[in-house]
């Protein structure tokens, strides 16, 4: 761990922007990625976050130039880089299964880059131990990949895309073949690496956690699309389509109806039997059928009725951690889960009424009217 | 303490001599079909050379001297194996390049592409043989074909010439190398040859560094396979070499079936089985080097 400082390069590249402008793929006839735009900033870690077969991979595939688009521009630096072969794009790339070449040992795969780059002799051997040093594999230079642990060989993997000085760096799903443990300290090791040598990247996962510890900003996508691109917390805290709210975090959604609008105040009644006064969503006026998004920890319980609180049917209360999930129905029979700490947790009797917490800040969305019953 | 280890394992141990008897007698009936169908006639082959005369009555070293002692079945030996040789280069300059774009086709298209290299292995060699008779004669499609274009005025002579032979042989051995070779690309991860691309790599350093050598057990496969096969073709190399060409299938075939010698004829077929398999046994050697790495 000491050894970090003296081990990294010497100079830090730059950071370069990356600019991802409308673009499109196709694949015959099916769109993996639909009209995506992206302004990276340098230095910034952005996740790309969202379910499988959404468009991740063939997204990175094009910016790393293994497939071309349908339409639609790569910009590194302001510069487009559509014209340029894979192998003059000069990005780093590591790949979910590591692609590590299985006949040669770690240093030659960490050398390939730098002898395909027409570079030979001592200055190659000195950077490749510098690199091993950096991911703490000196020790392994001598060995084939299939004789290193799947973690190891990530590093490998690491190594070998950060020898060669890349503009940008992909990861490609890096820690899904990891074991928990492991998966957190390569999580620390990356983020490490990249703040030091300031690399733009893009990490791709499905894993919502791993979105929120790592990047700067998160770019959850769906269909080909990206819905929505924030940082972790706005992400979190104010989800501006259904499907990014569902897909980060765990919620509750309450269906409802605006009843009136006072001033910047909508008040909402709530099908599970309560008049809610929330912050007024442009576009959701009186008669708006909505859907009410509220996080198990934005929900309180009490035993006696409160005037913003309705009635639940309590039902198992699971420990997690330091706190208690409680899950619970309402009469119109949505299922409800309200998270408390184990210390005031509150017995099945007292149970009986839930109601917003002070600070909550649900998320109002629109309700497709097909489900409308009037 | 050690009683109750004893007790403990005793079962087992048993169990484990019951499986290993039962392991023994399952490889019996494939040992004793290899014995008969196999060794017995090798044996059999090794015996009859060690006769002096066509009646195979006197026992001695005769006919190994005889074949031996001729200069003309050194070059016999020579040219079969050149043979092989030059069919086995012909193959691989064609056959790997082929493979490659094999790896790039779509699903559909290699489905295709796979019928096509299958094809021909379900015909008989007699049949793909007089093909390329009709092919190499001085009227055929070669000559017609080049004669048209205006390349050349004369027909060229292809039938009973090496060159001919390598030819149809390259043909009709192509399956035998792809098959191998595609079988192990296709095992290859295609993540690769982006992670090459992506380090900055051109196509033929990716060929070179990353394709050839993880290919090199189909490649050495192939090679083996058409090595063994084009040697001992003995078909084709009658047929479309005729009699000016003369390589060992043909000798045994003469001293067994025509002269009726056949101490002589086992002497020819030792010689081609022993300088076949050497040098199947040097390529191999070579090529597991090549790709220690490979195997675990
Ligand atoms: N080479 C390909 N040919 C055809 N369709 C593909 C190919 N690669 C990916 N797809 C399709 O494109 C979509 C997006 O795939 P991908 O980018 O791999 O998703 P993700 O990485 O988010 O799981 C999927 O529907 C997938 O089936
Ligand atoms: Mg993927």
């Amino acid at each position: 761990m000491q050894a970090l400082a003296p081990a990294s390069p010497q100079v830090a590249p730059a950071g370069r922007t990356l600019d991802v402008d409308d673009l499109t793929v196709r694949y015959g006839a099916a769109v993996a990625v639909d009209g995506v735009s992206l302004a990276i900033e340098p230095g910034e870690v952005v996740a790309l976050l969202g379910p499988s077969g959404c468009g991740k991979t063939t997204l990175l595939r094009v910016i790393a130039g293994f497939v071309r688009q349908a339409g639609g521009r790569v910009l590194v630096d302001g510069a487009g880089i559509d014209h340029l072969p894979a192998n003059q794009r000069n990005v780093g790339i590591v790949f979910q299964n590591y692609a590590l070449f299985p006949h040669m040992t770690v240093s030659e795969n960490v050398a390939y880059g730098l002898r395909a780059r027409g570079q030979r002799g001592t200055d190659v051997g000195q950077r490749v131990e510098r690199m091993l040093d950096m991911v703490k594999l000196g020790a392994f230079r001598e060995r084939l990949p299939r004789q290193l642990s799947g973690g190891q060989q990530q590093r490998v993997a690491l190594a070998r895309a950060l020898a060669v000085e890349p503009q940008i760096l992909l990861l490609d799903e890096p820690f899904a073949a990891l074991d928990r443990n492991l998966r957190l300290d390569m999580q620390i090791e990356v983020k490490r690496l990249q703040r030091q040598l300031g690399l733009t990247t893009i990490l791709v996962t499905h894993d919502q956690d791993e979105a929120m510890s790592v990047a700067d900003r998160i770019a959850v996508m769906n269909r080909g699309r990206v819905e929505q691109f924030d940082t972790p917390v706005a992400i979190y805290d104010r989800p501006q389509t259904l499907f990014v709210n569902g897909f980060i975090g765990t919620t509750n959604l309450l269906p409802g109806k605006v009843t009136g609008i006072v001033g910047d105040t909508a008040t909402v009644a709530i099908d599970a039997g309560a008049a809610l006064r929330l912050p007024a969503v442009p576009g959701l006026g009186a008669g708006s059928l909505v859907i009410l998004s509220v996080r198990p920890e934005q929900l309180v319980l009490s035993p006696v009725a409160t005037a913003d609180s309705w009635p639940i049917e309590p039902g198992l209360s699971l420990p997690l951690g330091s706190q208690l999930v409680h899950e619970a129905r309402t009469v119109d029979g949505a299922a409800l889960k309200i998270v408390e700490p184990r210390r005031r947790a509150a017995s099945e009797a007292q149970r009986r009424f839930c109601a917003l917490a002070p600070d909550a800040r649900p998320s109002l969305f629109p309700r497709s009217t097909s489900s409308a019953t009037e | 303490m050690s009683v109750a280890s004893t007790a403990l394992t005793s079962p087992l141990r048993g169990e484990e001599k019951r499986w290993r008897l039962a392991e023994w007698q399952l490889a019996l009936p494939l040992t004793l079909a290899f014995s008969a169908l196999f060794l017995a006639p090798l044996l059999l082959l090794v015996a009859t050379s060690f006769f002096n005369d066509d009646k195979i009555t006197q026992p001695g070293f005769a006919s190994w001297t005889k074949f031996f002692g001729d200069p003309f079945n050194y070059k016999v030996i020579f040219d079969t194996l050149l043979l092989g040789l030059k069919t086995v280069c012909a193959t691989v300059v064609i056959g790997y390049p082929l493979a490659l774009v094999f790896m790039d086709l779509s699903p559909r298209l290699q489905k295709v592409l796979l019928f096509v290299i299958i094809m021909p292995m379900l015909l008989s060699v007699v049949v793909r043989t007089f093909a390329w008779i009709v092919v190499l004669g001085r009227e055929g499609v070669i000559n017609q074909g080049l004669m048209w274009l205006g390349v050349i005025s004369e027909p060229l002579r292809l039938l009973q010439t090496e060159l001919g032979l390598v030819i149809s042989l390259t043909q009709i051995e192509m399956p035998l190398m792809l098959l191998p070779l595609i079988s192990v690309m296709s095992r290859l991860d295609p993540n690769l040859r982006d992670a090459s691309a992506a380090l900055g790599a051109s196509r033929w350093r990716t060929l070179f560094t990353v394709i050839v050598p993880l290919s090199m057990p189909g490649l050495v496969a192939g090679c083996l396979l058409v090595f063994a096969s084009s040697t001992t073709a003995f078909i084709s190399q009658t047929v479309i070499g005729g009699v000016r060409l003369i390589y060992l299938p043909l000798v045994i075939w003469q001293q067994s079936l025509v002269v009726y010698n056949w101490p002589l004829a086992a002497v020819a077929s030792l010689s081609l089985v022993v300088s076949v398999l050497s040098i199947i046994a040097a390529l191999s050697y070579l090529g597991r080097r090549s790709s220690r790495h490979l195997q675990g």
